[in-house]
């Protein structure tokens, strides 16, 4: 397997390299980014783009490579504003789909990393929504326009390309010391906003169910719209209280007016999507890739706790996890230059 | 990739080896075959046994059955001595199994749904989910309460995975809010059953339909005269004026009168149709919808017959 990484240089990008690395049968793996690489990496080669994935055709061509991993979809809505929103997941998805499907394309299959943001977050939703449900309003943040935007693209590209197994996962909001998410970042304060009078049910996934989830797409053959949350649901009052944190209540009107100052004082930045959870919750079917065979490590009770345990050593002893910077000349030698003995493949 | 399943075992125990030192082959007996082409088997550690972390007994529905329990200590002494319920053909309830329990509506704030609920899982020792409007997931507090007590947004797949996968006991009025923003001198005239929806759901859990005939709900609270402008200002489906209203003020919004309770359960319905369809036949849902809102409509005038006093039954 020949493997392409988008967004190497996000959480997800460098944990996913780091797995390519570790199979033998996993013979190049190519990473782009805007931004160097925030993981240490062994072998994975990293080219800078530009956001759009404008010469992404061009790697595609040269490396031949004949998987991708799209993980460089922005689901957090506080990470840009909404200009590199689009350029990033609208035009950069639309940039890699032209590569994957040119002629004479070496690519077999797409792995993309959506969001169960598609959904949205209503009062006429189902409790939990199947993989093949619409969502019952209309997208009015633009996260969620470029999702469902991106998610159009995906299965036109599905459709005209069919010998390429395109694997789209939906994950439910993930939780996790290393990933910063509005929910993580909230979850850090001592005090974690509610909306007054309610208590939505809240699913979440483990972010090393995440990597599993991502991994075992790209280690099978299975095309198709996944939804990838782990199983059940708890309310955000009890989310609050295994973390150990106080709840403040935001008034249920002007909610998002009202969430301001505390965006202004950097205490919480809770965009409207994320708001609209805090009010009417969500939860996603996760049957189908258990039937396709995945198995999760979390429950979302297990997911919450475990993150609440990694926030408390993390409290005592700082950030265990040892800072890296990517010099690209250090890479470069122990890569390529004649003089690093490397242990033969075989 | 047109290797043999053995050689996706071989290769996913290679990954795993080199992935995880101390691994443990996930079981796969309930995999769908059709799913994939070629699949390797998962293989990770199994799943850390946590220490039960929950802090509370909400379920995925929202319900909590602790709560529950402290609503039916409160919920009691009205249910016996103010409501006095009283139930007939109890014997139709069924003590396993998922059943759509569809019964008529009534009262401004109707009393009925908390009072089949409360008795169901006292004497039956069975929880109910109520289904109600999405109005109820909008209103703040309100909305969170009527969740833990057990109430569940009426979609339709709610109502499936209720019915369906946890063989649960589900309540609907079919009526919907024309039946409790009704007036007083429309009592006991069973609205419309909706468009039939919740035969359909029946059909597709393949679960049965029991009816029940709610006899006091209208006179506990009746409606005399709505307000067309003030519910369109507070965005609600009425806004009605009830004597306990003109009585007691704002303390009639939970003030009921003392009409005597009686709840006849009928009959289980069975669909003779396969369970799962895509669609059923529109004029069989039709019909049997229909046919459910006579057999409850005659239930009541037979019980209205019978009764002597509004008050005493």
């Amino acid at each position: 397997m020949r493997a392409l990484v988008t967004g190497l240089s996000t959480y997800w990008g460098g944990r996913l390299a780091q797995a390519l690395e570790q199979r033998s049968d996993v013979e190049v793996v190519v990473g782009v980014d805007t931004r160097d690489p925030r993981t240490p990496l062994e072998r994975t080669e990293f080219v800078r783009t530009d956001s759009s994935h404008s010469i992404l055709a061009r790697i595609v061509r040269a490396t031949q490579v004949d998987t991708i991993v799209h993980t460089h979809l922005v689901v957090d809505s506080t990470r840009a504003t909404s200009r590199t929103l689009h350029e990033i997941n609208v035009i950069g998805t639309m940039n890699l789909l032209a590569a994957a499907g040119a002629p004479g394309s070496p690519v077999r299959k797409v792995v993309l990393k959506s969001s169960g943001l598609v959904y949205g977050a209503g009062k006429a939703d189902p409790y939990c929504f199947r993989e093949e449900m619409a969502r019952t309003g209309p997208a009015t943040t633009p996260v969620e326009q470029s999702l469902l935007e991106v998610e159009a693209f995906v299965r036109d590209f599905a459709d005209d390309n069919p010998h390429v197994d395109v694997s789209l996962l939906r994950f439910a909001n993930v939780l996790g010391v290393d990933i910063d998410t509005p929910f993580t970042a909230a979850l850090r304060r001592p005090v974690v906003p509610e909306i007054l009078g309610f208590d939505p049910r809240l699913q979440f996934i483990h972010e090393d169910d995440v990597v599993e989830a991502l991994m075992y797409a790209i280690n099978n053959d299975i095309p198709g719209v996944y939804n990838v949350g782990a199983d059940g649901v708890l309310p955000w009052s009890e989310v609050c209280a295994i973390v150990g944190k106080r709840r403040i209540p935001l008034p249920f009107a002007l909610t998002n007016l009202a969430a301001e100052p505390a965006r202004l004082l950097r205490l919480w930045d809770i965009p409207p999507e994320a708001m609209a959870l805090l009010r009417f919750g969500r939860s996603i079917d996760n049957t189908r890739y258990k039937r396709a065979g995945f198995r999760y490590g979390f429950t979302t009770a297990t997911t919450v706790e475990a993150f609440a345990q990694a926030l408390r050593l993390a409290g005592t002893i700082g950030d265990a996890s040892p800072s890296y910077r990517y010099e690209r000349e250090v890479e470069d030698f122990f890569r390529h230059s004649p003089a690093v003995v490397r242990p033969d493949p075989a | 990739m047109t290797d043999g399943p053995e050689r996706a075992t071989e290769r996913a125990l290679e990954i795993a080896a080199a992935t995880h030192p101390d691994v443990d082959l996930t079981d796969l007996t309930d995999i769908d075959p059709g799913i994939g082409r070629e699949l390797v088997p998962l293989v990770r550690p199994a799943p850390r046994p946590e220490p039960d972390v929950r802090r509370s007994d909400v379920d995925q529905w929202g319900r909590s059955e602790n709560f529950r329990a402290m609503t039916r200590r409160i919920f009691d002494p009205i249910y016996k001595h103010w409501f006095r319920v009283e139930w007939e053909g109890w014997e139709h309830l069924p003590e396993t199994g998922g059943a759509l329990l569809v019964a008529n509506h009534a009262g401004a704030i109707p009393p009925d749904a908390p009072s089949i609920m409360h008795g169901i899982e006292k004497d039956l020792g069975r929880p109910v989910y109520g289904l109600a409007e999405n109005l109820f997931r909008t209103m703040p507090v309100v909305g969170t309460l009527w969740s833990r007590n057990g109430g569940v947004a009426a979609h339709p797949d709610n109502a499936y995975r209720l019915l369906h996968d946890e063989e649960q006991l589900v309540l609907v009025f079919p009526e919907g809010t024309k039946a409790t923003g009704k007036l007083y001198k429309d009592r006991y005239r069973l609205r419309r059953f909706g468009r039939g929806g919740f035969v359909e759901i029946a059909m597709r859990a393949g679960v049965p339909v029991v009816p029940i005939a709610v006899m006091g709900a209208e006179e506990t609270m009746p409606v005399l005269w709505k307000s067309p402008r003030l519910a369109k200002v507070l965005n609600i489906p009425y806004f009605p004026i009830t004597p306990n209203m003109l009585a007691l003020g704002p303390a009639g919004l939970v003030a009921y009168l003392p009409a005597k309770f009686r709840i006849r359960v009928l009959p289980p319905i069975y669909f003779d149709v396969a369970p799962n369809q895509e669609r059923y036949s529109r004029s069989r849902v039709m019909e049997e919808s229909e046919r459910i809102r006579r057999v409850v409509q005659d239930a009541l005038y037979d019980m209205l017959r019978r009764r002597r006093s509004v008050w005493f039954g």
